[in-house]
């Protein structure tokens, strides 16, 4: 926090291309050091993929990133030993009782703090004398996250963590990464911490920022307060007589930053994200009556950014004549390739 | 005794919550004058919240004069004393009067019955306040 402006990614022009599909699609993202930023998108949304750019296991098509301050296609092991990064699912060898994975994960390391590592995996009630196949997948989060943070890492990049897990472990990974997020490491230097995932809830108790993935790029990336203050809602009742589809059109054309319109019935609800002074104004002539602003939930928010994004997948295969079945098969094809 | 209910997926804000919370408890006399607030990294852990949101709760409390920072020692409930302009305190006060008129006059009760209720509740609260001291 003593260097607000330092990045501790920084990813300029990050393009990856699987085969003639764009998974990542020219993106520039900057997250501060000593902040915790939460990434968010639809699956297939480019966030694996992103992450694993980041983190040097996958190179870009295009673009650079900085991770730490060095390319994150050339880091050494000194300075991947400052990063630790936890997949997706979890993957422990089933054999292996708790124990030997902190001597497993300490071999790797310059740091391992293995009273950090008891900590963790007791708050997550799980005893050391345990063998991994024997835990539940909420155990399994609270050992691999034991190991991560037991090298004491100055960034911590988190996929999709709480992934299938149950209300009690999760809260035990929230309060985990809550605390090790306002401690700083032992050399005394900042905590980052990126993470992506799907829980809005969880991801307005423990993130400074937000930045939310459609298709491959960032849409928006705001601190979670600014988030809910660029986005306003409006609601109003429309003549019985107007066609809902003209209006949705109209509102589109005439709107800047239209993040989402639901109709039901005649009653109408939009999004707005930096909504100029006079949409209100504009609302109005569509309106039937008066245009209510409404105070909204980040939930709420972020919803409407992505079903944006659905409906413009949607839209587009529409346009490109395949169907919207194709569109969804063509991404599970994508996340296998991501797997690899 | 400061205890902290956060409520994920509404339209108030983290840090906002805790500020609202934190005068209540002042108002209410379940903290007073000079009574230590947890350390900010306490407060994140026990509510599980971003200490970053804490802060800025905090920071929040010590601009509008209601909580002060000792270098060192922590955060501490200040002496009361008038920040706002009478306009402003009216506003406030205004903003929360709104939903309690409306649910009263829906329920059916006039306007002197909830004058009385209010009576009633101030004069508990400055009765607990004294209890307290």
């Amino acid at each position: 926090m003593d260097q607000p402006n330092f990045a501790a990614i920084h990813a300029v022009g990050l393009t990856r291309y699987f085969e003639s599909k764009c998974v990542v699609n020219n993106l520039d993202f900057r997250v501060p050091s000593g902040k915790v930023t939460a990434l968010l998108g639809l699956n297939g949304a480019g966030k694996t993929t992103t992450l694993r750019m980041m983190m040097g296991l996958l190179a870009p098509t295009r673009g650079t990133c900085q991770t730490l301050g060095v390319d994150s296609q050339s880091m050494s092991p000194e300075h991947l030993s400052r990063i630790g990064y936890l997949v997706e699912g979890h993957y422990l060898y089933p054999w292996m009782k708790v124990t030997e994975v902190a001597r497993f994960a300490r071999d790797g390391q310059t740091v391992f703090d293995d009273r950090r590592f008891d900590e963790i995996v007791h708050h997550f009630g799980i005893m050391t004398s345990q063998r991994c196949g024997d835990l539940s997948r909420g155990q399994r989060a609270g050992v691999s996250l034991a190991a991560t943070l037991a090298a004491d890492p100055e960034l911590l990049v988190l996929d999709d963590p709480a992934l299938g897990l149950d209300p009690v472990s999760r809260r035990s990974l929230n309060e985990t990464l809550v605390d090790f997020a306002a401690q700083t490491t032992t050399d005394d230097r900042p905590r980052t911490v990126l993470l992506s995932t799907h829980l809005i809830d969880d991801v307005e108790r423990i993130a400074d920022e937000i930045a939310v993935m459609i298709a491959g790029r960032l849409l928006i990336h705001a601190s979670v307060a600014e988030f809910q203050n660029r986005v306003t809602r409006y609601a109003f009742d429309v003549p019985a007589e107007s066609e809902n589809e003209s209006l949705v059109s109209q509102m589109q054309a005439a709107i800047d930053g239209l993040v989402e319109s639901r109709m039901v019935g005649k009653h109408c609800t939009v999004c707005v994200a930096d909504a100029a002074d006079d949409v209100a104004e504009q609302l109005a002539k569509l309106s039937s009556g008066s245009v209510e602003t409404l105070a909204a939930s980040l939930d709420e928010l972020v919803v409407a950014y992505l079903s944006r994004d659905r409906a413009e997948h949607s839209f587009l295969a529409k346009r490109n004549g395949h169907k919207v079945e194709e569109m969804s098969s063509s991404s599970v094809v994508t996340n296998g390739e991501q797997a690899r | 005794m400061l205890s902290i209910q956060i409520t994920t997926g509404s339209d108030v804000p983290i840090f906002r919550q805790i500020v609202e919370q934190v005068r209540a408890a002042i108002a209410c006399g379940k903290l007073s004058v000079g009574d230590p607030l947890p350390s900010v990294r306490a407060l994140a852990a026990e509510i599980v919240v971003n200490h970053n949101t804490v802060a800025k709760a905090y920071a929040q409390l010590i601009r509008d004069g209601i909580v002060e920072s000792h270098q060192g020692r922590g955060y501490f409930v200040a002496e009361r004393r008038e920040i706002f302009t009478k306009a402003e305190r009216t506003r406030r006060v205004n903003v929360m009067i709104q939903p309690l008129v409306s649910e009263a006059a829906l329920l059916g009760f006039s306007g002197e019955e909830v004058l009385a209720m209010v009576e009633k509740q101030f004069s508990k609260m400055v009765a607990s306040n004294q209890g307290n001291r």
